[in-house]
């Protein structure tokens, strides 16, 4: 277990316990419902909250090396991180653990970015990589000016971004090492910070209702609750790449499995059933209709496993030369979403 | 397949198994893999089969005298169990290079079509010469420049898996298909858990798809020439480089064509690069974690040649170091209008005519069915 000191706990507040600190600073949490004083630190969690809802980086009162002129300041950094989780929990809105840990995760970010480039100073830097290494077991080792990772644990946490700078054709590889810049370590991690501080939440217990604080949760509530989108489909259209899929087989060309598997997925998510899919087939140069009729089954989850197959992302369908993106596409990552506006 | 075509394949892989255990081995771990072998003339696959060792496996040779063999690059926890219940571990990481993918204009002169409808038998690959149907079944009888050319990619693959990926040589085993290709296989590496997703960046860090300008020194604002890469570069930098700036007295020049044609270019010059000097692997292989592969040492029922590792792949000749069936003379009513050669020896073309070939070629043809027993 890590030893952090005042100042680290305010920077990194989710790896304080949250019971273990209050105790330590002699707190009980229903004092912050009547306590003028430490009333300032709920409101700072609230503010926190509500920065985190508009999809913004809370703006702390420490600097960037994490220090204050007082050592209060550092304690109601702390306690705003502690309370804007008993807040979350108290209205019980999912969405607002999401956005809260990933604002949170982006704060953490700028002070282990801070630390891992902090050249003149090791400790900073050891204690940033085994954060890393507790947290995510993830080994970095800094060579030079970069930092190299194992090419595997790269890939397991790069799979989930989308832009095309992080495929890992586009970093410099070597001997089976990514070696990478002290912010693109860091961002390679944020989503897992994310998680990490969301689980935390989910695993906090839920407290009883503070007296005192019933109107900033109800605050929250009604924030949350204009925040869950709603989508609607506008367009009945098909993407490119089913377009191209069913022209191929119209044309009674070779479509390659991986195709077929796209085309039957896609349709399938659009609601189509077997008996309607099935035909597209018939074209095919090796068709056989009690072949088509079993794989549309088992890829619909009506025989076999009962797993029913997912419409494979763009990423996967570039790879298997089978995306033929146009500017209708607007930055979808699965066929599925094309056409699908956000109300 | 007619029953006696079939008598005499079974009859021959069946001398070439009792003769070759020593080949034919699973590749490590046996117990933990899924093994699968199909019959001749039966689209039934036996899959889901769990074996504890060597003699198990050859026993099920003799048992079965299958046309294919086959064996997971998975380690399961139990084999035998339906898909979603063998509990993954771990898969070896295994590439396949084919002919058939290096778009070679070779092709064309030893590819033959068999119509569909009504059987007949022609170079013609679009439509059936006599009917018009285009349903058409086609096989390639690859000659040498098929081979070079996929040697070509087996040895570009292995330079970035040991270079880049940090892979020692003696983990990376090379076969040949047994058809017209190449498997290599990659064991104990630190990619032995990834998942398909992960898997599938490998493929396109190898195959140098999803290439940006800015990775190889071109930035999109105020772009300058101190950024470009250089020869003694590792990895795609220094691959780049050379394919790209040919020599060091032409970095210079090159340098100043890329800045003045832009941005845009430069991401058309990428594509083209990666044509050239990405490695053309199938995709779908490598980032199939449930696969099952040809067993290296069975014989491949497309061909009739052995799945064979290849010590040294430069030198391997598949037509002569792949054929172990035997040289007994068989009489074969052969329809096959390209030319062919094995163990050195120039086979056809045939029109339709009754002949006396070695057994080997016989298989040969039998297998791609362009021949029958007479």
């Amino acid at each position: 277990m890590l030893v952090l000191g005042q100042d680290e706990k305010a920077k990194y507040p989710f790896l304080a316990d949250a019971g273990e600190y209050l105790k330590d600073k002699g707190f009980s949490l229903v004092q912050f419902g009547s306590d003028p004083v430490l009333k300032l630190s709920v409101e700072k969690a609230l503010h926190r909250i509500k920065v985190a809802a508009a999809g913004e980086v809370y703006k702390s009162d420490i600097d960037k090396d994490g220090q204050a002129s007082k050592d209060y300041v550092l304690e109601r950094e702390v306690f705003s991180f502690l309370l804007a989780i008993v807040l979350i929990k108290l209205t019980g809105m999912s969405t607002l653990i999401k956005r809260f840990a990933l604002a949170e995760a982006r704060r953490a970010e700028n002070y282990l970015e801070k630390d891992l480039g902090n050249a003149s100073n090791k400790s900073k830097i050891d204690l940033a990589t085994r954060i890393i290494y507790d947290l995510f077991n993830i080994e970095i080792i800094k060579e030079n000016d970069f930092f190299v990772i194992p090419v595997s644990d790269y890939l397991k946490h790069s799979v989930t971004f989308h832009e095309r700078e992080w495929k890992l054709i586009n970093r410099h590889v070597e001997n089976g090492k990514v070696f990478l810049t002290p912010d693109k370590t860091v961002r390679l991690i944020r989503k897992e910070l994310g998680n990490y501080i969301s689980s935390k939440i989910i695993n906090a217990p839920k407290p009883s209702m503070i007296p005192g604080l019933e109107n900033i949760v109800n605050e929250l509530i009604l924030i949350s609750k204009k925040l869950t989108p709603t989508y609607t489909i506008t367009t009945g259209e098909y993407p490119p790449c089913i377009k191209h899929a069913i022209d191929i087989l119209e044309k009674g060309e070779n479509l390659p499995h991986s195709g077929r598997f796209m085309l039957a997925t896609f349709l399938l998510s659009r609601g189509q059933t077997v008996q309607q899919i099935a035909p597209l087939f018939k074209n095919a140069p090796d068709y056989n209709p009690r072949v088509t009729l079993y794989q549309l089954n088992h890829l619909a989850g009506t025989s076999g496993s009962s797993t029913k197959y997912a419409c494979p992302s763009c990423e996967k369908l570039k790879t298997q030369d089978l995306c033929f993106i146009t500017k209708e596409c607007d930055n979808i990552i699965n066929p599925s979403q094309f056409g699908k506006k956000r109300k | 397949m007619n029953e006696i075509d079939i008598k005499f394949l079974e009859d021959s892989f069946k001398k070439y198994y009792f003769n070759h255990f020593d080949l034919i081995s699973s590749p490590g771990r046996t117990s933990e893999r899924e093994f699968g072998y199909q019959k001749f003339n039966s689209s039934f696959f036996n899959r889901h089969i769990s074996l504890k060792d060597d003699k198990e496996l050859h026993l099920l040779f003799m048992q079965n005298i299958p046309s294919d063999v086959y064996c997971s690059n998975a380690y399961y926890a139990f084999p035998n169990s339906p898909m979603n219940e063998k509990d993954w571990k771990e898969a070896d990481l295994i590439f396949d290079i084919d002919a058939k993918d290096l778009n070679l204009s070779c092709r064309k002169n030893h590819t033959v079509s068999i119509c569909n409808q009504c059987n007949e038998i022609s170079k013609n690959t679009n439509q059936c010469v006599k009917c018009n149907s285009t349903k058409l079944e086609k096989k390639s009888l690859p000659c040498k420049t098929c081979i070079e050319a996929s040697k070509i990619e087996v040895l570009k693959l292995s330079n970035v898996l040991t270079d880049d990926l940090g892979i020692n040589k003696e983990d990376i085993h090379i076969y040949f298909s047994g058809n017209e290709g190449f498997h290599v296989y990659v064991y104990n590496s630190q990619f032995q858990q990834l998942g398909s997703k992960e898997r599938s960046e490998l493929v396109d860090y190898i195959m140098f798809h999803g290439a940006i300008p800015e990775t190889f020194g071109m930035k999109k604002f105020k772009p300058n020439r101190s950024s470009f890469p250089d020869f003694d570069q590792k990895g795609w930098n220094g691959r780049f480089s050379k394919q790209v700036f040919g020599s060091k007295s032409k970095r210079s020049k090159i340098i100043s064509e890329l800045l003045s044609n832009g941005y845009s270019s430069f991401q058309k010059t990428l594509d083209d690069v990666s044509e050239q000097i990405g490695v053309k692997i199938d995709p779908n292989v490598t980032m199939d974690i449930h696969r099952i592969f040809r067993l290296p040492g069975s014989i491949n029922s497309k061909s009739g040649l052995t799945k064979s590792l290849c010590t040294d792949v430069i030198k391997f000749e598949p037509y002569t170091d792949a054929c172990f069936l035997n040289d007994d003379s068989v009489e074969v009513l052969a329809n096959c209008p390209v030319e062919f050669k094995l163990k050195n020896k120039k086979f056809g073309p045939y029109k339709n005519q009754k002949i006396s070939i070695p057994t080997y070629a016989a298989a040969y043809l039998i297998c791609k069915k362009l021949a029958t027993i007479a």
